[in-house]
């Protein structure tokens, strides 16, 4: 179980400590336990929610599945595992329409949450699910607030309503939901500006709109790298205006993104969306089980699985088995490997998804897509013939394609040397292979990265 | 209003929440045990300093609960306090802009407040009597220039900008020869909010430093990076990763009028001995104020 390294060791190491009286003890359970409240903690999971997370779940932990097992540290995970997604909602939430349309959703939140960006993304999901969508600038108090919504609707063609002029945002959202029925929009998004939610007034402002036009869903969007205080914000805008879903903004950066399992704990509400990227088109559906994943640090393995599984062309994943197989493997399916793994993504943000790769470790490993790159222009630079049989490739040879690529004859070298290694190793593995590591086991990295 | 009033009205929220906690606690025990540490512990953790400060801090307040053979409670109050300062450094940090020219690069991940902060440091500088220009060099998100645009007729200096979309480093470059032509004292750069994880980013990040570097090469440098009170944890790996493409010089905390309690600060400067030199402190052009240390520190706890 590879999967569960980092958090895993830790607690295998608490247990080593006891090792030699036989069995796992309660005692032991506890320091477990302590453990995984650091985890959840460092993981900004609000203290308040680890304690009570940490009671509920120490019972189970407790249990005789726990001190009978031989790997009682990768027990406790899953238990907690198993929990986290339980409270996080065990199945992705889907969006909600309204019977009779327009549906309106209204996007609330702090400054700098991502309400404007998210509203776009939004609309041009949902426009992707058949609906007509309509956004509106509610955002009278930043600057060039409505001015953004306004690019963002125009990127997408999808239309912005705003009132040139206008300080209120109620009457703003009431002529929108009008004009929305009368040109027949069946979604209506609704952009509220950021604000504290300590701040009364503009608090009363949201309950204003509200009140005037009865939103379907309203929407709580949260920065995934808020820490203690998500609790807070959370609650008070709960209380204010009683939310009906969460949307976690920015999780694409390197957050454990604890403040997801402190907003539902505190909510009850389930987090329906995640936004994953800069482009107006990421965003996903907010799934449970990763993000559990995610806080305990163990990686994004499914995500990783499911980006292989889209970039990977099955028949070509089956003739890359054959020939690896009959020692068929020639410089042009090394080509092709590469190209399909480029199609999974930057380099680093896959390698990000491996478990045990935080961005300790990745900092340290300098992932250069350049060399990508360069291997791809050597091998190109190669006759067909260079390419199904290297052995031909002289120094009269190695010079053109370097010169051909760009690239120095060191690095010819390099890569038909490494060409060469990866052969030896396949001849290796190739027993082991026919017994079928089907699907994502047998693709591996043709060369050091 | 000076600016410890201005401080404590901000901070009177953070100020409550910690204090009255931690008073709560005080008086609720009757002597020094690991129960109360414990609950002492508990008070910090959701101040944000992250649990590896708050080992510390708590491991520092045991010896010289120890050392000092305190008894009383109340006392172990002035103790974390006296920790707290000595993290934070009591020394305030000035922005480092003289002489003339200078040029603060503002820096940090999306909505964090770098384009307000902005606003209000031209604010402050131009009352200072400082002649002062503003390059839009955010130009990824839609709106961004028009937002600067604002602020820089708001206050009332100067401002380069070209097309959304366009190079960065060219309007800084731009930026940068005008206000040498214009003879302003303090140039001050926007940049893009982006993930410190997205490496294409960083590395034009870098270029713009680079070519502040080069057609200043003698100027005053500032670079600052901006975090909002609100981030957690991540804050720190934000701080590490934005110091490697330049030589961050101070931290502008930013949201400190909410209920957010900015411990990070501490957690930052504890780890990386980044200073923080400006606090954010409200919606208005002066809610802007230089950090102080013991005053920060000070205003939590009185």
């Amino acid at each position: 179980m590879a999967i569960f390294e980092g958090l895993s060791a830790k607690l295998q190491n608490t247990i080593g400590r006891f090792r030699g009286k036989g069995r796992v003890t309660e005692k032991d359970v506890k320091e477990m336990m302590r453990e995984i409240k650091l985890a959840l903690l460092e993981a900004d999971v609000n203290y308040k929610v680890v304690k009570t997370f940490i009671t509920n779940v120490s019972g189970r932990a407790a249990g005789q599945e726990v001190l009978e097992s031989l790997t009682p540290g990768q027990q406790v995970i899953k238990i907690v595992h198993e929990e986290l997604i339980d409270l996080l909602g065990k199945v992705p939430s889907k969006p909600t329409f309204s019977s009779r349309p327009p549906t309106i959703y209204m996007m609330v939140g702090l400054q700098g949450s991502g309400k404007t960006t998210t509203s776009g993304k939004l609309a041009n999901l949902l426009r992707k699910q058949g609906k007509n969508p309509l956004l509106v600038a509610c955002d009278v108090y930043r600057p060039a607030a409505v001015k953004q919504l306004q690019v963002v609707g125009n990127q997408l063609g999808v239309p912005v309503f705003s009132l040139e002029g206008s300080k209120d945002p109620v009457d703003i959202a009431k002529k929108s939901v009008e004009h929305a029925v009368s040109m027949m929009y069946d979604l209506v998004i609704i952009d509220t500006a950021g604000r504290l939610h300590i701040d009364e007034e503009l608090m009363d402002e949201l309950e204003n709109i509200k009140n005037a036009i009865h939103p379907h869903e309203i929407l709580l969007v949260v920065d995934s790298m808020t820490g203690q205080d998500a609790v807070n914000v959370a609650e008070s805008f709960n209380e204010k205006l009683g939310i009906d879903g969460i949307i976690l903004t920015k999780l694409d950066g390197d957050t454990r993104g604890g403040a997801a399992l402190s907003v539902r704990a505190v909510t009850g509400k389930p987090v329906k969306f995640a936004a994953i990227g800069e482009k107006l088109n990421d965003i996903e559906p907010f799934y449970p089980d990763r993000m559990a994943s995610r806080i305990l640090g163990m990686g994004d393995v499914l995500t990783l699985i499911e980006k292989a599984q889209e970039a990977f062309d099955e028949k070509k994943a089956l003739e890359m088995e054959k020939k690896l197989r009959t020692q068929q493997f020639t410089l042009e399916d090394f080509l092709d490997q590469m190209q399909q793994l480029k199609q999974m993504g930057p380099l680093s943000q896959v390698l990000g998804m491996l478990p045990g790769m935080n961005s300790k470790i990745l900092s340290n490993v300098e992932v250069d897509e350049k060399k990508l790159v360069h291997l791809e222009a050597i091998i190109k630079s190669m006759t067909p013939q260079e390419r199904r049989d290297p052995s031909i490739i002289n120094g009269s040879r190695r010079k053109r394609i370097a010169a051909g690529s760009g690239t120095t004859v060191q690095e010819v070298n390099a890569l038909l040397k490494q060409f060469e290694e990866m052969k030896k190793m396949m001849k290796m593995m190739s027993g082991i292979g026919k017994k079928g590591a089907r699907g994502f086991g047998k693709f591996r990295l043709p060369f050091q990265i | 209003m000076g600016f410890f009033s201005r401080l404590k009205e901000g901070l009177s929220k953070t100020r409550k929440s910690i204090t009255e906690r931690i008073d709560q606690v005080l008086v609720s025990f009757g002597k020094v045990d690991e129960e109360l540490f414990e609950e002492l512990e508990e008070v910090l953790v959701t101040a944000d300093l992250g649990v590896e400060t708050v080992m510390k801090i708590m491991d520092d307040t045991r010896k010289k609960v120890r050392e000092r053979k305190i008894t009383d409670p109340p006392e172990i109050k002035e103790l974390i306090k006296e920790t707290l300062v000595g993290i934070l450094g009591e020394e305030t940090q000035k922005l480092d802009i003289d002489p003339s020219p200078a040029v603060i690069m503002v820096i940090g991940v999306n909505g964090v407040g770098k384009t307000t902060s902005i606003g209000k440091i031209a604010h402050a500088l131009k009352n200072q009597g400082k002649k002062v220009m503003l390059a839009a060099a955010d130009t990824f998100r839609a709106a961004a220039i028009d937002q600067i645009e604002v602020w820089a007729s708001r206050v009332g200096v100067d401002i380069i900008s070209h097309q959304e979309g366009s190079d960065p480093a060219a309007v800084v470059y731009d930026a940068i020869q005008a206000a040498r032509a214009r003879k302003a004292d303090v140039l001050i750069c926007d940049t893009a909010g982006r993930l410190h994880t997205k490496k294409n980013l960083m590395e034009e990040l870098r270029k713009v430093s680079r070519i502040i570097d080069r057609e200043m090469p003698g100027a005053r440098r500032e670079n600052l990076l901006v975090l909002d009170a609100t981030t957690g944890q991540n804050a720190v790996s934000q701080a590490k990763t934005f110091s490697e493409v330049t030589d961050i010089t101070g931290i502008v905390l930013t949201k400190l009028d909410g209920t957010a309690k900015g411990g990070i600060v501490i957690a930052i400067k504890s780890e990386l001995g980044l200073p923080v030199k400006l606090i954010g402190v409200g919606e208005q052009m002066d809610d802007l104020q230089p950090f102080n240390a013991k005053e920060f520190v000070e205003a939590l706890f009185s």
